[in-house]
């Protein structure tokens, strides 16, 4: 298959170890990635925030980047994030109907009829969940809100990791809880935000756990951001980063700060 | 909490006194981000409704999960609410024919000042001084306590969390228990202080306390000539009213008096009697988490020699035509008031339905009140729209979407009459949707965070300065990485063409 | 009719874009929900579930023969006389309880079911012979019989037939001993609701176990303003 990445602001900046996990996974199975240079947002953070006039211009971006997967030149898009997914499925083309611009709302659709959360990727579309990973270390799983209940995806990533050889999965107690993330709501309401995390942490903590692991970034960045307070030890980790480990090319958690190159 | 200056029961314990009765039980109090503050600070308080909200939650999952077609109740509720609001002007006149022929009498009411007049003047035209009520959101949302008591008429709370509420001069905070602040020790306390004919040696044992509430309250309910509810179901072809109830309390005003008057918003509507198959499944699994709640009353109009023989039905627009208009904002008005969404919400588990500001908490609060007021509000922002109360909500209102929703509407208010803060934000989105709206400007825009390298120790970012801070005051930042994904695909893809052209 | 009717029934016609043009009709609802259980009303299952739903509502279930229900009804309130008297030796508890020893009943009821009863501990109430508020609240128990009873739910629904009396008398006395037909008891809600919609202007109690509270730090007291001990005679 030849499959577009759609790396994700925050992880393109901030986090570029998920998305090239994903490209050397894929390449892996046997797939051809494609990573379309015209890409930056989906837009989620103007929308949901309210801004949805500001929201236009960057989901009209997102919609021309992608658009060529309507057209059948590539055969999906994968997206290494819930939420990013989550916008793409439900908001942008609410965004440009608004906006007037019907023409790319129906594009927009197409787009999204073919956008995939990595976990439905490989369980849905490419039928893994075996992906032949090898991560001896002791995992646990936050399955992060939209995944859960914006996409449904369900037990998918769980599957994946299951399938991992040498991976111990310890379940997270409340893991349907919210880690008080929510975008800016983690700036505009901080002193909740803040309580949420302090109960997220709490509950990583008591796993016992050496990496929690999440399909979005965002989240991560959040619980990780409290869990480096706690000198733990823990590390977050995408599932991408996981599913990329093998026993001839190993990924250590939190080596080099966990920006370990993975792909060549 | 402090109780030396200027409040009215100086000697009383710190516990006693509530947050006060508000002038506008819509909007009150400070904005959300300081009263949450406020609110998290209280230990207590947090592990108070830390242990409420995930026992009900766990009865909730449990009763509907013994439903086979429980998806199938939703939906019919949803799809039977979007009717009733298609065709409002319509049922509410059906409504109103069924309930006059059967000895009724149906007034309208544009807002709570209007309302409270109505009510008022069929207390006074009874020529008595007390009535006894049964716990109502829509009285609690018009102020009709304090209304009456401008009367010289006492309002009695009967259902026994809002009887504490009252006493202790507070405002409810949940909506099916209103006390979910309140632990036993303070209901204690609050029963000694106010509530005359309170045992001197009534411990904390929570038996002891409703059993003090039922003595205290049985004289009233005997002797009561008005008694004024609200309603969760009005059923419009047969003029039908239903009030859903645990206590017996409602029962007692619904069958004692011999007046009874209900105040009932115009949403409440159900169109056929049929459809209580539904609404009385759906509510009290997910209200209580019961199968059934113990006390479900029905009754239409008149029935000659069986309870009240005068009956006063209110129906009260109080902003509901305002979300009524909002076409993405209107399934707001098929909320049942079960409150399923406060008990699974992350926000109000840790902050309680004080922080509102609002008789409507929680995540409905959050779209219901600033809808009914039309006023700018931070409710919308209240919540990381992690989509449980969608979940569970057994009318499927999408509240994740609404709340979107009301953030554009509210950044459209403050566009026109923008603050400080609203001129930083402004500035910011601004800036990010130039930054995000094309793949070269978002290339070099995302290798800025690199900078911020120069900071960080041992792979974090400990401290920002202000706007940063907010999040740095509880939680690190990652070292940004040396190389963005963009950058990383470029390099190689460069290396790919230089093996190629080597190969050739 | 008042302005308010005008202007609230034109607002709402404005919020949904339509003048005064003829409703919309009734949308087609999804019904895809139950519209009765697998189980025949009064079947085995159905009663097995009802006194499992009722027991977990801390309500006393009897099963008894048609024959027996006097003997029953006897022996409880004998049992609640007992109690009653206990009560009365409480000197606050004496003066609310003028007359422990009254059983409050519908007029129309079953006369064969108070046999055991002597005639003058049994007041009968009617429409157009009331007993007041006080009476009934000295009255130590209440017997009716009931319209319909949903076992998934545990509810028992009356009507306020002559069986069953005005909705007072099975709310002011402490116990009320309810009498249900095993061919009442019906599996589902929507079961219910139908035979109930066959007249539904009559006031209806839906009755699922004794009255409770769970607003003091959601505990669960049962017995607050109802009857604070629910007797079910579940009679085939």
């Amino acid at each position: 298959m030849r499959i577009a990445l759609a790396a994700t602001c925050i992880a393109d900046a901030m986090f570029p170890q998920a998305p090239r996990a994903v490209v050397t996974l894929l390449e892996r199975l046997g797939h051809e990635v494609v990573f379309p240079p015209g890409q930056a947002c989906c837009g989620q953070m103007h929308v949901n925030t309210g801004y949805l006039a500001d929201a236009v211009p960057v989901v009209r971006n997102h919609v021309r980047t992608f658009a060529p997967v309507a057209d059948g030149e590539w055969d999906a898009v994968v997206v290494p994030s819930g939420s990013c997914t989550g916008s793409i499925r439900h908001q942008q083309r609410m965004v440009l109907e608004r906006a007037g611009l019907d023409a790319e709302a129906r594009t927009a659709s197409a787009v999204a009829g073919r956008t995939y959360e990595l976990s439905e990727l490989l369980v849905d579309v490419l039928g893994v969940t075996d992906v032949g990973a090898w991560f001896p270390h002791r995992v646990t799983y936050h399955p992060t809100c939209h995944s859960l209940r914006m996409l449904g995806v369900g037990d998918r990533p769980e599957r994946l990791l299951r399938a991992v050889d040498d991976l111990e999965l310890v379940p997270l107690e409340q893991a349907e809880g919210c880690c008080g993330f929510g975008g800016t709501f983690s700036l505009k309401n901080a002193d909740t935000s803040a309580a949420m995390l302090q109960d997220k942490v709490g509950h990583v903590l008591d796993t016992g756990a050496e990496v929690l692991t999440a399909g979005d970034w965002s989240c991560l960045m959040h619980i990780g951001g409290g869990l480096t307070r706690t000198a733990s030890g823990v590390r977050p980790m995408h599932l991408a980063e996981i599913l990329v480990s093998t026993r001839e090319a190993p990924v250590v958690p939190g080596a080099a700060d966990g920006r370990q190159e993975v792909a060549r | 909490m402090s109780t030396f200056l200027g409040m009215p029961d100086a000697g009383a314990p710190a516990t006693v006194s509530g947050v006060g009765r508000p002038d506008d039980p819509l909007h009150w109090g400070a904005t959300f981000p300081d009263a949450a503050r406020t609110a998290l600070a209280d230990e207590q308080l947090r592990r108070n409704l830390g242990n409420a909200t995930s026992t009900i939650r766990a009865k909730r999952a449990r009763v509907v999960g013994e439903v086979p077609d429980w998806e199938a109740l939703r939906d019919a509720g949803s799809a039977l609410k979007t009717d009733v609001m298609t065709r409002l002007p319509e049922l509410l006149e059906e409504l109103e024919r069924n309930v006059t022929a059967r000895g009724g009498v149906v007034h309208w009411a544009r807002d709570a000042a209007e309302a409270n007049r109505i009510v008022a003047g069929i207390v006074r035209a009874k020529e008595t001084d007390e009535v006894v009520k049964v716990k109502s959101m829509a009285t609690q949302e018009i102020g009709l306590n304090e209304a009456l008591a401008e009367e010289g008429v006492a309002a009695v709370e009967t259902d026994l969390a809002e009887l504490i509420v009252q006493l202790a001069d507070d405002m409810p905070s949940h909506i099916l228990v209103p006390a979910i602040h309140r632990n036993r020790t303070e209901i204690r306390d609050i029963f000694l202080e106010r509530m005359a004919d309170a045992p001197p040696d009534l411990t904390d044992v929570p038996r002891e306390l409703a059993m003090a509430a039922r003595a205290h309250l049985r004289r009233k309910f005997l002797s009561a000539k008005v008694a004024v509810s609200g309603a969760n179901f009005a059923v419009a072809d047969t003029g039908t009213l239903a009030v859903v109830e645990s206590e017996g309390n409602g029962r007692m005003c619904l069958t004692l008096p011999e007046t009874l008057v209900t105040v009932m918003g115009i949403e409440k509507l159900v169109p056929t009697f049929d459809d209580l198959e539904v609404f009385l499944q759906l509510l009290p699994r997910s209200s209580t988490g019961e199968r059934m709640n113990p006390y479900t009353s029905l009754w239409t109009g008149v029935t000659p020699g069986d309870g009240p023989q005068e009956f006063h039905l209110v129906l009260l627009d109080n902003g509901r035509t305002k979300v009524l208009a909002d076409e993405a904002g209107r399934s707001a008005l098929h909320c049942i008031r079960c409150s399923a969404c406060l008990n699974v919400c992350p926000v109000y588990e840790r902050v309680g339905g004080h922080a509102y500001g609002s008789v409507y908490p929680g995540p409905i609060g959050a779209i219901l009140t600033p809808q009914l007021t039309g006023e700018k509000s931070d409710l919308p922002y209240a919540s990381t729209l992690c989509g449980a109360c969608y979940q569970v909500c057994p009318v499927k209102i999408d509240i994740p979407s609404i709340l979107v929703e009301l953030r554009a509407r509210e950044v459209e208010l403050s566009g026109a009459a923008p603050d400080t803060a609203d001129r930083v934000w402004q500035a910011a989105m601004k800036a990010a949707s130039y930054a995000m709206a094309d793949g070269g400007r978002f290339r070099r825009a995302a290798r800025l965070p690199r900078a911020l390298r120069a900071i960080a120790r041992h792979g974090v970012i400990r401290r920002l300065p202000f706007p940063g801070s907010l999040w740095t005051r509880s939680r690190d930042l990652p070292e940004p990485p040396r190389q963005t994904f963009h950058d990383w695909w470029a390099a190689r893809e460069r290396r790919a063409g230089t093996r190629q052209e080597g190969e050739r | 009719m008042s302005d308010a009717r005008t202007e609230v029934l034109a607002r709402v016609r404005e919020a949904l874009g339509r003048g005064t043009d003829a409703a919309p009709a009734p949308a087609v609802v999804p019904r895809g929900y139950r519209p009765a259980g697998e189980h025949a009303p009064g079947s085995e299952p159905v009663l097995e579930l009802l006194v499992d739903r009722l027991v977990d509502y801390r309500a006393h279930v009897h099963r008894v023969a048609g024959a027996e229900v006097a003997d029953v009804v006897a022996r409880l309130v004998e049992e609640v006389r007992t109690v009653a008297a206990a009560d009365a030796d409480d000197s606050h508890r004496a003066a609310a309880r003028p007359a422990p020893g009254s059983v409050v009943v519908p007029d129309g009821l079953d006369r064969a079911w108070l046999a055991g009863l002597s005639g003058d501990d049994v007041r009968a109430d009617a429409r157009d012979e009331p007993l007041t508020a006080t009476e009934l609240d000295g009255a130590c128990a209440v017997v009716t019989a009931a319209r319909v009873a949903v076992a998934e739910t545990g509810t028992i629904v009356l009507d306020a037939e002559p069986d069953q009396g005005r909705r007072a008398i099975s709310l002011v006395p402490d116990v009320h001993v309810c009498v249900v037909r095993t061919d009442q008891v019906v599996q589902t809600v929507p079961e219910a609701v139908r035979l109930l919609g066959e007249h539904p202007g009559r006031p209806q109690t839906w009755i699922s176990g004794p009255s409770a509270t769970s607003d003091i730090e959601l505990d669960r007291v049962e017995g607050v303003h109802g009857p604070r001990t629910l007797h079910v005679l579940l009679v085939s």
